[in-house]
């Protein structure tokens, strides 16, 4: 039988060593030049007996048994070995989708503009050695802020701060999820060294130029006194967004992929694992991966696995609450900012609108070349329009010169 | 109160009927479970053809709607933009000229013109073509802005509509009794009792590249895919821009029920098509797809009318892929009808009692 992982972070690769080991024959889809996602980007090993790592290859859809692929860059497949090149179709007896999530930000006046970027993009360029600025801030919320500012440290930057929207009281309420997962505590030492750059209940709420607007927070996450920084670079993230695009009919729970306790999504032979079914860190994404590898072969899943999945989930739960968007961020926006980035849609320029549809057709919104992907959850928050999970059934833009030469026939 | 007429169904149809009633002083209530604009108005490209119909009652009525649809659309992205109607291959040139010559005399502003001019008008068309018609009344409007332009000032209550008497509409919000009922439910007509079915459509949307493709420009054998009634995929090349320098690749054609599934081979057809006509496409990324159900009277006649079996009961559904075009005459005509007015057009070809539509 065959097994497909897509993506090759820490759920995938777990996903497909489990699989293989289970006597699957194993196909991990990525579309990076390396294993590791983003996590461990440019850090990871691997290689492993039964399974076929097929690198810089990106999934453009599922249909049926069948996945659609297309390669990206100069490389093809394997690289250092002479493998045939990358198929156009792959079919599958199961789908292992570990596709992950990305930063999600809240728009401010000049985030549109040059010295902003995602909390996630700094981290990965910072892993590639790459300084970006002077003087950085980090914004946001979540942990995932600290190794962001300790990488940009690392490489010489002047941190300025570290601003965290919500309040670390949170934290008191969660102590079963604590008590769980101890070893994320000692995870924080890690990142000692910007800790005393971090304030809570703050954040920024607008760029000009090198001048940043940080603001005290209320607990709505509404502005409650400003002061004006000077920072070259800021990088938001406030939590994740789920790559969830492959699977447009799958069944969602705020945007993430519900799943039961063998990983199984709604769609048939298809399972699911990492950040696509809920934020809770690499560990977790792991072991939801050997679960997922295994129920994928056939396997009952080690209850080893299982059990480090059910106390992920408890963080990860406890997380989602510690760190939910407050709805206050919607007063940092003027009516002249910027809303969707592709199509230049200003908060003044949102329609009342019933639906997400009726919304992107009055208004542009979500329209362009991101799909949706950066804006269309924050468009649906500042308009109250019901966010409906955003079904795109191409998940990556294809030339049509691609589609024209699909093959006749499925094999 | 209450309303002397309910619409069933907040699309392009409905919000037409409605806007025509309450212009002739009559109280109008729209329900619909999702909202205006939601269904197949949405999954179009908003386009108000003439070109793709023959000398015919549905002509008279596209032509009558062209008349009325400026002074409608006017904030609602309203672009007489014209259409190119080309051949690809020698055998289609001359059924071309004929199609074209014939629209002619039932008043159609179709050119003919050479393919060096066809290039001038489109100077990324394919050399090869053969012939190429000039519709210059042919244009181009947002459908969802349209749908609520006509329904300013109209209410529009969200709900489920279960069943109607043709004197009351019960919904999953209550009973809304009413002097007359009108279904513009569209491709879930058939609930209400017309032979109206759904016929899915595709279209491919590529990242913006504006300026490059200036017409709605189509291949000459998409009338005849039109036409068909043929239930397995048909499609044709169907190429136009929008305001937002995205381009618009059409059409398929498939009778599947409700099923919103897109394939694979459905794309392919669709981008072969559309680099037939214009080559430099191949290079231009797609980068979303989106597909919608037309509503399909096998006759592939619009029906206008009262219901016969139901008194009260009336009809404004069945214009397939044409619904935007037709939206407003279809208002105007249902007005008349139902007011005792003079009609704005004849309304027997599209009365309910047809024998392909009665169900």
């Amino acid at each position: 039988m065959r097994v497909v992982v897509v993506g090759a972070g820490p759920a995938g690769m777990a996903a497909a060593r489990t699989a293989a080991d289970a006597g699957a024959e194993v196909v991990v889809v990525d579309s990076e030049p390396d294993a590791g996602g983003q996590y461990l980007r440019g850090r990871a090993r691997f290689a492993h007996p039964g399974v076929a790592h097929w690198k810089n290859t990106e999934v453009w859809m599922v249909e049926g048994g069948t996945l659609h692929l297309r390669t990206t860059g100069a490389g093809q497949g394997d690289s250092g070995t002479s493998t045939p090149p990358i198929p156009r179709v792959l079919t599958f007896d199961s789908l292992v989708i570990a596709t992950g999530a990305y930063d999600r930000p809240l728009p401010f006046p000049g985030w549109d503009g040059p010295g902003v970027i995602t909390a996630g993009a700094a981290q990965a360029l910072a892993k590639q050695g790459v300084t970006l600025a002077e003087r950085v801030v980090v914004t946001g919320t979540g942990p995932f802020l600290l190794p962001v500012a300790t990488a940009l440290q690392d490489l010489g930057a002047t941190l300025v701060g570290v601003y965290e929207a919500s309040s670390p009281t949170r934290w008191l309420r969660e102590a079963r999820a604590i008590t769980a997962n101890r070893h994320k505590i000692r995870e924080l030492a890690t990142y000692r060294r910007v800790l005393p750059r971090l304030e809570t209940r703050t954040a920024v709420v607008a760029k000009h130029g090198d001048r940043v607007t940080v603001a005290k927070l209320d607990s709505q996450w509404r502005p409650v006194s400003h002061r004006t920084v000077h920072a070259d670079l800021v990088c938001v993230g406030y939590g994740f967004l789920p790559r969830t695009d492959l699977l447009p009919d799958a069944a969602r729970t705020d945007g993430f992929y519900v799943v039961d306790d063998h990983q199984r999504t709604s769609v048939e032979n298809v399972y699911a694992a990492g950040e696509v079914t809920g934020i809770g860190g690499a560990d977790l994404a792991e072991a939801e991966g050997v679960v997922a590898g295994a129920a994928a072969a056939g396997l009952q899943p080690p209850a080893t696995a299982l059990e480090a999945v059910r106390r992920g989930r408890l963080f990860g739960q406890a997380l989602a609450r510690a760190h939910a968007v407050e709805p206050g961020w919607r007063s940092w926006l003027r009516p002249d900012t910027t809303v969707c980035r592709c199509e230049k849609v200003r908060l003044e320029d949102l329609t009342s609108a019933s639906t997400m549809r009726e919304l992107k057709l009055t208004s542009r919104v979500a329209m362009g070349r991101c799909q949706g992907r950066i804006c269309a959850r924050n468009a649906a928050e500042l308009t109250g329009v019901p966010f409906d999970g955003q079904r795109r059934v191409i998940a990556v833009p294809i030339p049509l010169g691609e589609l024209a030469e699909l093959p006749e026939e499925q094999p | 109160m209450n309303p002397d007429v309910v619409v069933l169904g907040a699309g392009i149809i409905g919000a037409a009927c409605a806007q025509a009633l309450r212009a002739r002083g009559l109280e109008v209530v729209v329900v619909d479970r999702h909202g205006p604009a939601s269904g197949t108005s949405a999954a179009g490209e908003g386009n108000v053809l003439v070109s793709d119909k023959e000398p015919g009652p549905e002509l008279g009525l596209a032509l009558a709607s062209r008349a009325l649809w400026p002074e409608l659309a006017h904030d609602a992205e309203w672009e007489e933009k014209g259409g190119l109607v080309v051949a690809t291959t020698p055998e289609a040139a001359a059924p071309l000229r004929a199609f074209a010559a014939a629209q002619r005399t039932a008043g159609v502003d179709a050119c003919e013109i050479g393919p060096s001019d066809a290039l001038t008008h489109e100077p990324h068309l394919n050399p090869e073509i053969t012939a190429a018609v000039h519709y210059l009344q042919d244009a181009q409007l947002n459908p969802v802005k349209a749908t609520r332009t006509l329904l300013r000032g109209i209410e529009v209550r969200r709900a489920e509509v279960s069943t109607t008497d043709g004197r009351s509409v019960t919904t999953s919000g209550g009973v809304i009794s009413c002097g007359a009922v009108v279904n513009a439910t569209g491709p879930w007509a058939r609930h209400f009792g017309v032979n109206v079915l759904p016929r899915r459509g595709v279209v491919l949307v590529t990242t913006p590249i504006p300026g490059r493709i200036r017409h709605k420009v189509y291949d000459a054998d998409y009338v005849g895919a039109v036409a068909s009634g043929d239930a397995d995929l048909q499609t044709s090349g169907v190429v136009e821009s929008t305001q937002a320098g995205t381009v618009l690749i059409g059409s398929s054609r498939q009778r599947k029920g409700f099923d919103e599934a897109i394939e694979s081979r459905v794309l392919k057809a669709l981008a072969q098509r559309a680099i037939a006509m214009f080559p430099m496409l191949a290079d231009v990324p797609v980068m979303r797809a989106y597909g919608g159900f037309r509503p399909y009277a096998p006759d592939h006649l619009p029906i206008i009318g009262e219901d016969p079996r139901t008194p009260g009961l009336w009809h404004a559904t069945g214009h397939e892929g044409a619904g935007v075009g037709l939206a407003p005459a279809t208002g105007h005509l249902l007005a008349d009808l139902l007011t005792g007015a003079t009609p704005l057009v004849d309304p027997h070809p599209f009365r309910v009692d047809r024998p392909e539509v009665m169900v």
